[in-house]
């Protein structure tokens, strides 16, 4: 190879580099280490994540939901795994397939008309939501409900801080809902969207009708931001109660915790913004034979052709985050969907039930919830949190800081894998804490 | 590729009433009411009813229609399709990560952070910076991060500045990110070597410029050989120097962008430290910086207390979050077993290797394609169609007869600044039979192109659909599938 | 092949002067460049430009140009049937393919437009 290059050493290719500034010695870094070093070393720092051997109630954006074994077997294929963007279309006809099922589903589950190929995750979604909700309106004030994470809030800001966007926070009630009230006091002609979540921070289900009646009153976009999507299979789809957006956090479809990433971001919208969507596309076209085929599509949008003044500067995305979910989402069907929705519900009700049951403990926000809700102790939440961590179970998030005024609250999730054995033991370990 | 039967989306194959999935029954004794006064859907109308039989063989034969890199050559300029170590996804997928919940307390998962405060370590030594971030999801997200913290940082010192310097062949996401930071661009014209021209630079540079983006070697394949000056002519105003580290193959183990008088880099796993593109991600795009710019990082830190970990959220001066959680981890993990896999030696012939391998196929190819800048290359070079032109055969032709090869085709018209362009990326994991492979492949093209060009117009013939028809999917686009009637 | 009584630009616009107002168009070496338009996004009647100024963007598959304004002026009217057939600057990029019809600040600034000869010639020195 040398002779056919015509240099004498590797080196000589290396030329170009400035001498002062080529490294004279080895990078400090371990390794190397054989393939069952490897997998030794690392199978020891994942021994010591103590939470694995502990019960978890444990939501807040990221749920512990039944994966079918299907859904790692096929997306481990090397050939979904190991290509590229699907810029050749002749040969990616199975990821530009799959991303065409992806949209469509998306689409049926928000009930809007036009999905991308997805986004990162469910906060940077939220943001790209608000951005869009600029161009579209072409006005800078966005109201932010209080009940969205506060991770997505924090997101939401770091990205609109240098484009002149004002976020105004809107109130929640005691029934842990956005405010009716100071959310028509606080809309305006110059306010291009009002972002809502639901189940919302707390779990509770918001009036999206209402929400979306209120923003288009003032010309503004309804954006709802969901971060439990396992609640689509059950709930009624944004798109039917008037919302505009809908975006946020598909992770309950078939992707493991994996401690936060990589996750799935999901946006959908009316027909009539598709234009300023932000992601990639996939559309349906024939071949130079007549057959149906599948390619990348309404590329002008993107960064590398509009540079700065693309939708997004987005590029990868999660698209083998997105055949999981796709493959999971057909795999549980119509039916496997909203019988594991509807199983969510029923166990978080029980739990609920059987929580405020004790002596100590009482729902904090009536609004109907889930699979996630808020319970306020007789004792500070720490002192509970290390009770029932002494027992081995982690019992829900804490609120404050995010929520000061919550500071006795944590929130408590309870998915279909928790059994009524765990639960009765947290509902148990929960009397002893409090006595 | 051989033609196949053709795979009917998942909706054509449903069927009311058929289920994959059986679930246990209810353990607890029913609610009744739950959910009261909530809107609640009826039907998913269209929502698919599949066997699981069914499923597997969908998604089997639609992996079938896919190239890959596990199936050959995959020469895409400035995407580093290198091999992706299946024992990487092993370790990815171990339990003791992959179950951990995000949300849980930090001395319940010292384990993960551990992790976490590992590869921001080796990613600062490799680099040559300070301190790295792990949240960025992406190249792109981490070009808009670094970019933040640079606004930040300018803010800190009194002024944020109002312009941002970009090379006329940059990635189309420099701009764009930093069009997001509220900056305008303004563009760095390259001279006659594809490389920034110190005059215009220079030029350029003022104090009201907030950084230059700069990536080296830059999209050409092309080292900028000028850095340090070029640095410092950017520090002397003030400035901040910003690399898309797009193209660290070329680097790695021989020298460090922070040495270099970078300030703010991403990196991008998914292309140097070899985990998996996905078809389209995930990827992720860890930022590194400088001393100077730690203050300004994404919250929270995770900051070591002799042999424990914890999380620091006391940050007055940070950015604030870019995501929710803390990252890309299954990347992050599969990024980290690849470092720990090569060691130093490992990682040096990964830059070694991956500029040898392109600069033999560059001159293999020569005689055959032209090359419109003739300095040096390093991992990847860019020919363009211009011989070819003559014959009416342009870089797309080219590129779909390589498919007929069983080959993937190189990058197609980037950067802009070369008409035509075809940028080709080996990587280190080819084989010299890859390698010639390839080559012999492009040289029959090059012959047809004068002998045949129709063949070449008309490819692909053998694969699963041929061309199709881009304007009508972006005339009438049709973005998900409906039910009839 | 461009019309005497045209004007035009080095970015490949055409103006047809009529009285105060004009016709803007792009030529045909711009439309042939663009590939199959797509899309055409068109500032609104009323809009106040400076020359130079974007007045109408335009996709393609895989590209976006502007169309700025050759003079300065106000836009009176735009081409609506280009929300239907964006392409009719493809099929006749001189004649329906008009983009918008601007009232011209200054009829003076028009004198110092290429001509059709100029801009042929200048179409040829861009081929060497």
């Amino acid at each position: 190879m040398l002779a056919r290059i015509g240099i004498r050493s590797v080196d000589e290719l290396f030329g170009c580099i400035p001498g002062n500034v080529r490294l004279k010695r080895d990078l400090k870094v371990p390794g190397p280490l054989s393939e069952l070093e490897l997998v030794r070393k690392m199978q020891g720092t994942a021994a010591k994540n103590a939470a694995n051997g502990v019960l978890s109630f444990l939501g807040g954006g990221a749920y512990d939901h039944f994966i079918p074994t299907v859904v790692d077997y096929l997306s481990q294929r090397g050939e979904f795994v190991s290509p590229y963007t699907p810029y050749q279309p002749e040969v990616s006809q199975g990821t530009l397939q799959a991303i065409f099922e992806y949209q469509t589903l998306v689409c049926q589950l928000t009930g809007l008309d036009v999905a991308n190929a997805s986004l990162y995750e469910g906060a940077t979604a939220a943001a790209e939501a608000v951005l869009m909700a600029q161009r579209v309106k072409d006005r800078n004030r966005v109201l932010l409900a209080r009940t969205l994470h506060p991770q997505y809030r924090e997101t939401i800001r770091t990205y609109i801080k240098n484009l002149g966007i004002e976020a105004v926070e809107v109130p929640f009630t005691n029934a842990g809902t956005l405010d009716p009230g100071a959310l028509s006091r606080l809309l305006n002609d110059a306010t291009c969207a009002v972002v809502v979540q639901s189940p919302n921070v707390f779990g509770v289900c918001e009036d999206l009708k209402s929400v979306s009646d209120a923003a288009h009153g003032k010309g503004a976009l309804a954006v709802a931001v969901i971060a439990e999507a396992l609640s689509l299979g059950l709930l009624e789809a944004p798109g039917s109660l008037g919302v505009d957006v809908a975006c946020g956090e598909a992770q309950s479809f078939g992707l493991p915790l994996g401690f936060g990433g990589p996750y799935l971001g999901f946006m959908a919208s009316r027909k009539d913004y598709v234009r300023q969507l932000p992601g990639r596309l996939c559309g349906e076209t024939t071949d130079v034979e007549g057959q149906r085929g599948f390619v990348l599509t309404l590329s002008t949008r993107e960064q590398h052709i509009r540079r700065e003044r693309a939708t997004s500067n987005i590029c990868t995305n999660q698209a083998l985050c997105a055949l999981r979910a796709t493959i999971f989402l057909e795999t549980m069907g119509k039916e496997g969907l909203r019988e594991l929705a509807w199983q969510n519900v029923q166990k978080a009700a029980y739990a609920a039930d059987a929580l405020e049951a004790v002596r100590g403990v009482r729902k904090k926000f009536s609004g109907p919830v889930f699979n996630e809700f808020v319970l306020e102790f007789s004792k500070p939440w720490p002192a509970v949190d290390a009770a029932l961590r002494a027992k081995g179970i982690l019992a829900g998030l804490p609120l404050a800081p995010d929520y000061p005024e919550l500071r006795n609250s944590a929130l408590v999730c309870v998915t279909e894998l928790r059994t009524k054995g765990e639960i009765d033991r947290l509902a148990q370990a929960l009397k002893e804490a409090l006595r | 590729m051989i033609k196949q039967i053709r795979e009917p989306l998942i909706f054509e194959l449903s069927a009311k009433g058929k289920r994959a999935v059986r679930l246990p029954a209810l353990d607890v004794p029913e609610t009744k009411g739950v959910l009261a006064g909530v809107p609640a859907r009826r039907d998913i109308p269209g929502f698919p009813e599949v066997s699981e039989t069914e499923v597997a063989r969908h998604f089997t034969r639609l992996s079938q229609k896919n190239y890959c890199v596990d199936l050959g050559f995959y020469p895409l300029g400035s995407c580093t399709m290198k091999y992706n170590p299946k024992v990487n996804e092993r370790i990815s997928g171990l339990p003791g990560f992959a179950g951990t919940h995000p949300n849980a307390p930090a001395d319940l998962v010292q384990g993960n952070l551990e992790v976490l405060a590992t590869l921001e370590k080796l990613l600062g030594e490799i680099a040559g910076m300070d301190a790295f971030t792990l949240q960025p999801a992406a190249g792109a997200h981490g070009e808009l991060t670094g970019m933040m913290l640079i606004r930040a940082a300018l803010e800190a010192r009194g002024k944020a500045r109002k312009y941002v310097l970009i090379p006329d062949s940059a990635h189309g996401t420099n701009p764009s990110s930093a069009h997001i930071c509220g900056y305008a661009v303004k563009e760095i014209k390259s001279n006659e070597t594809g490389t920034i021209d110190l005059d215009s630079l220079a030029q350029a540079m003022t104090d009201e410029v907030a950084a230059l983006m700069v990536t080296n070697p830059n999209t050409l394949g092309v080292f900028e050989s000028d850095i340090c000056r070029i640095a410092k002519l950017v520090h002397d105003k003030g400035g901040f120097v910003y690399m898309d580290g797009a193209n660290m193959n070329a680097l790695t183990g021989i020298v460090r962008p922070g040495d270099m008088g970078v300030d703010v880099i991403h990196i991008n796993l998914h292309k140097t430290f070899s985990t998996p593109h996905g078809g389209g991600g995930p990827g992720s795009g860890p930022v590194g910086v400088k001393r100077e710019i730690d203050p300004f990082l994404p919250t929270p830190r995770i900051v070591a207390k002799g042999d424990r970990y914890e999380l620091d959220f006391d940050r007055p001066q940070s950015i604030g979050r870019v995501r929710s959680f803390y990252g890309q981890f299954g990347v992050i993990l599969r990024a980290l077993s690849y470092i720990l896999t090569l060691g130093p030696s490992g990682l040096r012939e990964v830059a070694e290797t991956a500029v040898l391998n392109a600069n033999y196929i560059r001159k293999s190819l020569e005689g055959d394609y032209h090359l419109k800048y003739t300095t040096p290359s390093m991992h990847e070079c860019v020919f363009s169609d211009k011989s070819q032109k003559a014959s009416g055969v342009t870089n797309l032709d080219i590129s779909k007869r390589l498919i007929d090869f069983g080959l993937h085709p190189p990058t197609m018209s980037f950067p802009l600044i070369v008409h035509g362009a075809l940028m080709i990326e080996p990587t280190e994991t080819e084989s010299l039979r890859d390698l010639d492979l390839f080559i012999d492949a492009m040289k029959k093209i090059a012959a047809e192109a004068r002998e045949n060009p129709d063949l070449l117009r008309s490819a692909p013939h053998v694969t699963y659909v041929r061309r199709l028809d881009e304007v009508k999917a972006a005339k009438t686009p049709v973005l998900r599938w409906e039910e009839k009637g | 092949m461009y019309p005497n009584e045209f004007s035009y630009t080095k970015d490949h616009e055409w103006l047809k002067l009529e009285g105060d107002e004009a016709l803007v168009g792009v030529t045909d070496f711009a439309q042939h460049q663009l590939g199959d338009i797509i899309y055409v996004d068109l500032k609104p009647a009323g809009t106040k430009l400076e020359a130079h100024q974007a007045l109408a963007t335009i996709e393609s598959v895989k590209s976006v140009a502007d169309v700025f304004s050759p003079v300065a002026g106000e836009i009176v009217a735009v081409n609506d049937e280009l929300a239907q057939t964006a392409d009719l600057i493809n099929k006749d990029p001189h004649g329906k393919g008009w983009i918008a019809r601007i009232k011209v600040g200054d009829r003076k600034a028009v004198a110092g437009l290429m001509k059709a000869a100029d801009y042929e010639k200048f179409l040829e020195g861009l081929e060497k």
